[in-house]
């Protein structure tokens, strides 16, 4: 099997993560099966993990997408953690960090700054996100 | 060595991940890496668990690596989950149960997925556990659902393999007959504070006593039964040792039973030291882990080969039209591989 072959083939990794005291979990399940129809691996994370839970997940899983929902508002206090965490086991280089929720626009920016690859809102569609996956998957 | 296999012996999480995941893509290198990494393993002991969806598993294993931390060993887990045919898709919900050891770096957990694509799943499983055992994992759990073959090779690369059954499960007891209840060494009752976890276990116990037609009264087992397989290999003291499967009731969720289950392993791996037959077992399982590479690695060869001759479908097509048939094709492909050992052998 050659190299290329290899690469076109190689399954793309996905972690869900619920983070903080957010009990809505209705979007990351359709996404997470969204996912899973799109041909990905999806790691489901179950609800109410803590950051170090996130990191220890992303690590051990070894996926490509960090995927973070996150509708109670505490993103700015929940994502830099992760980030951060990532940074500290040598995980983040090569992931693509998304997040998914409410997150308002003045906060987004600075979100960008710290490394989030991109953050998806209410109204974004499912092509839309697996396309970005698919673009902006990590080389590996 | 590469830097990646350094980098896993040094005890770096991210790498033992990195290379997990290219042991299951078959990346490019993964053999090297798997190669270097052998002479590092032989120090953790494997545990399978298996057991029908739902009864448990990833509960118990949740609380086992927990038990195991508490006492100051370090665990890695490799949870296996199905695919779907059709994407190629999963979701590998396993982890969703991992809360007792919320993150806890020293408990190392990974989901690997059924890829029906790449097949060898079993080879991959083998592969990852190697990779746990370089470095450094005290135990190491392999959990996967307990249907079909595939799943029971995988199993069957454990030191001692776990068996749940849920209760009030007649059926499914009488499912577990065909292939899983030869191969468990310790069965679990997971669910006993619920109605019928008593009948379950009395099912189970009978099922056991007509397992293998290994004598039901032996702990010890008088062994003048001449036909029997282990008193035969058995040498020195004349006394061949069986071993009974425990019957062991948990109630995963609220800990329960946990250590019993604990002791449980602890105790056939005695037996296996005991007895002698954790080397004969660590034998044949390289015995069939060569084998089965030798099988994969002709057939690639040999698929590379047809290719060059044109594709199957060539074949195919004389064989359709009567101009040839599956034998004569077969004996044609090998002709030069055989030519060449033969050459070899008389040099």
């Amino acid at each position: 099997m050659s190299v290329e072959q290899e690469q076109a083939e190689r399954t793309i990794r996905c972690l869900v993560a619920k983070v903080g005291l957010d009990g809505h979990d209705r979007g990351a399940h359709v996404i997470a099966r969204a996912l899973r129809d799109a041909g990905f691996e999806v790691i489901y994370s179950g609800l109410h993990r803590a950051p170090e839970e996130v990191v220890q997940a992303a690590v051990q899983e070894d996926v490509d997408v960090v995927g973070i929902s996150i509708l109670s508002g505490a993103h700015n206090t929940l994502v830099p953690k992760i980030l951060d965490g990532l940074k500290e086991y040598d995980a983040f280089d090569d992931r693509l960090i998304l997040v998914g929720g409410i997150v308002p626009d003045d906060d987004k920016d600075e979100l960008r700054d710290l490394g989030v690859d991109e953050i998806f809102g209410p109204g974004a569609s499912m092509e839309e996100m697996i396309d970005f996956i698919h673009d902006n998957a990590p080389e590996r | 060595m590469s830097d990646l296999v350094a980098d896993l012996l040094a005890g770096k999480h991210s790498a033992l991940a990195r290379v997990i995941t290219k042991i299951e893509n078959r990346s490019p290198g993964y053999r090297e890496i798997v190669s270097d990494l052998h002479e590092h393993t032989g120090s953790a002991d494997v545990i399978g668990v298996t057991g029908s969806p739902g009864a448990g598993k990833s509960t118990l294993v949740d609380k086992v690596a927990a038990a195991y931390r508490d006492r100051g060993l370090t665990v890695g887990v490799i949870a296996i989950d199905p695919s779907s045919p059709f994407s190629g898709g999963a979701v590998l919900g396993d982890r969703v149960r991992m809360a007792s050891n919320a993150g806890d770096m020293d408990v190392f957990f990974r989901s690997m997925s059924a890829r029906g694509s790449l097949g060898g799943l079993s080879t991959a499983t083998t592969d990852a556990v190697t990779a746990l055992d370089a470095f450094g994992k005290d135990k190491i759990i392999v959990e996967t659902v307990g249907a079909g073959q595939n799943e029971v090779d995988i199993v069957r690369t454990a030191d001692t393999v776990a068996v749940l059954v849920p209760p009030g499960s007649g059926d499914d007891v009488q499912m577990l007959k065909a292939g899983i209840l030869e191969i468990g060494d310790v069965f679990v009752v997971n669910k006993a504070d619920l109605d019928g976890a008593d009948r379950t276990v009395q099912q189970l116990r009978e099922m056991l006593q007509g397992r293998d037609g290994r004598p039901d009264t032996g702990h010890h087992g008088a062994t003048d039964l001449g036909g029997d397989a282990t008193a035969l290999e058995a040498n020195g003291d004349g006394e061949a040792e069986t071993w009974d499967p425990p019957i062991v009731e948990t109630v995963a969720n609220r800990s329960e039973g946990v250590d019993a289950f604990i002791d449980a392993i602890a105790d056939h791996g005695d037996f296996l030291d005991r007895t002698g037959r954790r080397e004969r077992q660590t034998r044949e399982r390289y015995a069939s882990e060569i084998r089965t590479l030798l099988r994969e690695d002709a057939n690639d060869l040999l698929a590379d080969e047809l290719a060059r001759r044109g594709g199957i479908e060539r074949y195919v097509d004389d064989v359709m039209e009567r101009h040839t048939d599956p034998y004569t094709v077969v004996d044609e492909v090998l002709e030069p591989l055989r030519e060449c050992v033969d050459e070899r052998n008389d040099g």
